[in-house]
């Protein structure tokens, strides 16, 4: 599975993220689980920026958390999105489908 | 709120760290506990679930480091721990700390001190409100003016400045102001002050509220004012009246006249002149009662005053300067000097007014000092960029020592660029200490600088404070010296490979050339700099001491300047003469004065007289003719001054008023005007303005004599006898020749003053102490620069030889087996002093070009030598060499007394 998995665009693990949490609160393992499963096992998400993420969305706002228990009775670090980070997935999300669809088209026209 | 958001955040990570590391070691741990889990799920043992965990986090701590760093506080944090570090290492090296913090210090101290002088005199705005809108008006490019000037801003007469008011239309207000000296004693010897003479609109144009009572009004300022009242300067007010509000209504004796006192300025107000400050201000009206018949209200061609004016809401320079230009010639017209002949006329009908930028006020400072303080802040960043250099040789070979620490850090996982960054801060905390105490040391440094530069008679002060420029610079000075003694280092130190921290290596080994090879590059480029230092300073110290030996035509020491004013006697016209010469006979009676003489002009003071000379003794006088400069003078003036004769005779009591006019003429003045002949018995006339003279005839002819300056070269002088000038003055300038103490001679002329009259004004200044005097700023340049030249030197040597005794260390072990295979000491030596030798010789060559070159901005300032004076340079390269080689001597014997066999073991 490991040589499958892509890496993934620049700048997008905090898209991913967000919409990731969009459902739901969850915690750190759960988010890394959700993106494999979603992305049909392609991206593997790499704890090491993983972490580095949350702290940075945390702070600008985007993310907010709390201390929970687990579904399996543990303490574990929820995230949810804040309104300013519903606000930004959706953006993102527009923003990204502006250019997924133009990049189409230059690889359509161009072949 | 996403910034609220981040700043406590960071904040909290800041302060509350424990806990903040602890919900981060948490949840790392659950996701470590989640992936086991899950792993556990699909069949593995629970060790191996853990394991496969853990090395998918990538290591706990690496995660860790970088949740840290996508934070600012991270920043923060590594910057703290970094200067503790830092801060440590320079505590366990207390020499080097000290070494390079003094060093460092001494440079930022001398630059910034300079610089200071420069922002004072050159940078700062008037401290009033808004500069910006100040303006000057002068005429634009005078030259050929006639008529008397005085004061250090002559501008423009009073009927300009009157006729430029009522008619300028770009000036909300404007007034005239012109610097003065104020004699404030009540009799006996004269206490000068410095006075302003100002118009009515001064203070109100420039927006300065009074201290107490009140400023000068125009009310005041009133043509014919009788007694006029006198403002103060804030620091008289403290000096003599101790700061009393009682001050306001007692009088001021101004050249004997009482004055009440009227008002007190506010502290931060020094006038319009940078560099200057006043005690007394007077409104321009009381010049007529204070000069009495010297006032200079009423000539046409008395140049004294200045004009300054506040720019109206939307006009610029440019356009005040435009329409000052369209009114100039019916201005000028309207204040024809009636005494001008047409060549002077013509002139001045021509000249048109301008106006330029004041908003930094005037200065004549800038004139005399400020190319000298901008080539000395040259040479202090020279010395400067030795002190960074030596630095920088230091830092290098304690990065050679950190080789194996910085191997260790890299191996255990730092990246270069934090290293680098550690280094830096290291440097940085030096540049950072060693600037707080430049800072410190420049205030005094500045002080000592104005000190040196102020004169009893032409005090100067400057308002040295510390503002955003000054900051600003010691900040710039800081960084680029610290990235220029840190940078290099550091890259050179995490230039590693983590494995050398794994190697066990001795020490005592050659570490390959390339590691080297930037400290020769520091070595030479400090010896080169040090030679351009060493040049300057011997250029500057063989001008000294040029102009003073330079042949003046006299001797200037053993002369007493003396002026005893009798202008409160009011005598007449004949009366003058005559109590003029009962002084001078008098003091000729002093015991122990060898020869006394009264002159109109001193000789190098600054003052002068030029007239047009007429060759013959009749005809129409026309068009130009060459000017010569004009001294009146007592007989003996020659014996006062040891001026030599070299044809005819001296004045006598043949030559009185109605005697026929003589004149004693300077060689030069023989090489332009007589060319052949005899000159005893040529006659020739003097014009002045529209008058001819009758014919002066030449009776005697002597060496010529400097006049203005040291500098100039000798000009065209003509000596008349004061006994037969017809405007007798109302005072004696008397010059006398003594072998007494200053202070018995100086006692003994005030007694004999105050025994023909009690009521006359007595002061005294040694003739070459007034000299000096006008020296200081070459005083300034060679002393400055001499001392800039020897710390260049003594660093460059020290930089030399740590780079040398650096090479035996590590080239012992060459040094050994040279040495267990025969080679002996001399040879050893020879092999060590070779290398210094070519460092020592590539620097000394580029030094020349560079001494060359910079030579070239010191031109102007030298006297009786060029800038690639031959034998400055031969002295320079003999001296620094001699230095150079005696410093690497060291080194070079130590190496020679290496012992083989230890050194061999050691491998």
């Amino acid at each position: 599975m490991a040589d499958q998995s892509a890496e993934l665009v620049q700048g997008t693990l905090d898209m991913l993220i967000l919409k990731t949490l969009d459902l739901e609160p969850m915690h750190g393992w759960g988010i890394a689980q959700r993106i494999r499963q979603m992305s049909g096992g392609v991206f593997e998400i790499n704890p090491g920026s993983l972490f580095p993420g949350f702290r940075r969305l945390e702070r600008a706002g985007l993310l907010d958390c709390e201390w929970r228990t687990s579904e399996n009775h543990r303490r574990a670090k929820y995230y949810s999105l804040t309104k300013m980070g519903r606000r930004k997935l959706a953006t993102e999300t527009r923003e990204w489908g502006r250019q997924v669809a133009a990049i189409g088209k230059i690889l359509e026209t161009a072949s | 709120m996403a910034f609220f958001r981040n700043l406590t955040g960071g904040l909290r990570s800041l302060i509350q760290k424990e806990s903040v590391e602890h919900e981060l070691d948490e949840e790392l741990r659950e996701f470590v506990d989640a992936n086991a889990a899950e792993k556990m799920r699909t069949g593995m043992s629970r060790e191996q679930a853990y394991r496969a965990a853990k090395m998918e986090l990538g290591g706990m701590e690496a995660v860790k480091e970088n949740v840290r760093e996508a934070t600012w506080e991270s920043w923060i944090e590594a910057l703290g721990s970094d200067l503790r570090f830092g801060f440590r290492l320079l505590r366990f090296n207390p020499i080097f700390a000290i070494t390079a913090i003094l060093s460092l210090a001494l440079g930022i101290g001398a630059n910034t001190a300079i610089f200071q002088l420069i922002d004072a005199v050159r940078l700062r705005t008037l401290p009033v409100r808004n500069p910006q809108e100040i303006a000057r008006v002068a005429i634009d490019g005078r030259h050929g003016a006639s008529g008397s000037f005085s004061s250090r801003y002559p501008d423009l007469t009073y009927v300009l400045w009157g006729q430029i008011r009522n008619q300028q239309e770009g000036f909300s207000s404007m007034f005239a102001w012109s610097p003065a000296q104020f004699n404030i004693s009540p009799g006996g010897e004269v206490h000068n002050v410095q006075g302003l003479w100002v118009s009515g609109e001064f203070f109100s144009t420039l927006g300065v509220e009074p201290a107490l009572g009140r400023l000068i009004t125009p009310e005041d300022d009133r043509a014919g004012c009788g007694s006029a009242g006198a403002v103060i300067s804030n620091s008289f007010w403290h000096r003599e009246y101790g700061g009393e509000p009682s001050v306001l209504g007692q009088n001021l004796i101004v050249n004997r006249h009482p004055l009440p006192i009227i008002g007190v300025t506010p502290a931060d107000f020094y006038g319009v002149e940078m560099g200057r400050y006043f005690d007394v201000a007077l409104p321009v009206c009381a010049e007529a009662l204070v000069n009495g018949e010297d006032s200079r209200l009423q000539s046409r061609s008395g140049w004294w005053l200045s004009v300054m004016g506040r720019l109206k809401p939307g006009w610029s320079v440019e356009r005040a300067a435009t329409q000052l230009r369209a009114i100039s010639p019916g201005i000028f017209e309207a204040t024809l000097p009636t005494e001008f002949n047409p060549q002077n006329a013509k002139t001045f009908l021509q000249f048109k007014l301008g106006a330029f930028p004041a908003d930094s006020g005037v200065s004549e400072l800038r004139g005399s000092y400020e190319k000298p303080l901008w080539l000395l802040l040259g040479l202090a960043g020279l010395v400067l960029l030795i002190a960074a250099a030596n630095l920088g040789n230091l830092m290098l070979a304690r990065a050679s020592t950190r080789e194996k620490e910085m191997a260790m850090r890299m191996a255990v996982g730092a990246g270069r660029a934090r290293l680098i960054r550690q280094l830096l801060v290291e440097s940085l905390l030096l540049a950072g200490i060693g600037a707080a105490v430049g800072a410190v040391l420049a205030r005094s440094l500045s002080q000592v600088l104005v000190a040196s530069l102020s004169t009893a008679n032409d005090p100067l002060l400057m308002n040295l404070g510390t503002d955003w420029r000054v900051l600003g610079f010691i900040a710039a000075l800081a960084v680029l010296t610290c990235m220029l003694f840190g940078l290099a280092p550091a890259l050179r130190a995490t230039n590693v490979s983590p494995g050398l921290a794994l190697k066990e290596s001795t020490g005592g080994q050659s570490r390959g050339r390339s590691r080297f090879g930037l400290r020769r590059v520091l070595v030479v480029s400090q010896i080169a700099l040090s030679l351009t230092l060493l040049v300057g300073a011997l250029l500057f110290a063989r001008s000294m001491d040029n102009l003073a030996k330079v042949d003046t035509g006299f001797q200037r020491y053993g002369i007493l300047v003396t002026d005893i004013d009798f202008t409160t006697l009011k005598l007449p016209i004949e009366g003058r003469r005559q109590f003029a010469n009962e002084l001078l006979k008098h003091v000729r009676g002093i015991a122990g004065v060898q020869a006394a003489a009264i002159a109109e002009i001193v000789p190098l003071s600054g003052n002068g007289i030029a007239h047009d000379v007429l060759m013959g003794d009749s005809g129409v006088p026309e068009g130009e003719a060459p000017a010569a400069t004009f001294n009146r003078v007592s007989p003996d003036y020659f014996r006062v001054m040891k001026t030599s004769f070299l044809a005819g005779r001296d004045f006598d009591e043949r030559d009185v008023a109605n005697s026929p006019n003589v004149a004693i003429v300077s060689q030069s003045f023989l090489k332009e005007f007589v060319k052949e002949g005899n000159p005893i018995g040529t006659r020739f006339r003097v014009r002045r303005l529209n008058q001819t003279s009758s014919p002066y005839e030449i009776v005697g002819v002597v060496k010529d004599t400097k006049y203005y300056d040291l500098r100039e070269n000798v000009q065209p002088l003509v000596y008349t006898a004061i006994a037969q000038y017809e405007h007798p003055a109302s005072d004696a300038q008397i010059l006398l020749r003594s072998d007494l103490s200053l202070s018995g001679l100086i006692s003994s002329v005030k007694s004999v003053a105050s025994e023909a009259n009690p009521n006359l004004d007595v002061s005294f200044v040694p003739f070459h102490k007034m000299i000096e005097d006008g020296l200081l700023s070459d005083r300034l340049m060679a002393r400055l620069s001499g001392f800039f030249g020897m710390l260049a030197v003594l660093l460059a040597v020290i930089g030399l030889y740590g780079v040398i005794s650096y090479l035996v260390a590590s080239q012992r072990t060459e040094i050994g087996i040279r040495m267990a295979l025969g080679a002996g000491q001399p040879q050893i030596v020879w092999l060590v002093l070779r290398e210094a030798a070519l460092l020592l010789a590539i620097g000394l060559s580029i030094g020349t070009a560079l001494a060359l070159l910079m030579g070239k901005a010191a031109t102007s300032m030298l006297f009786g030598l060029k800038p690639s004076d031959a034998g400055t340079f031969v002295v320079a390269l003999v001296v620094l060499s001699i230095v150079a080689v005696g410093a690497a001597f060291l080194p070079a014997f130590r190496a020679a007394s290496i012992n083989p066999m230890a050194c061999l073991r050691n491998e």
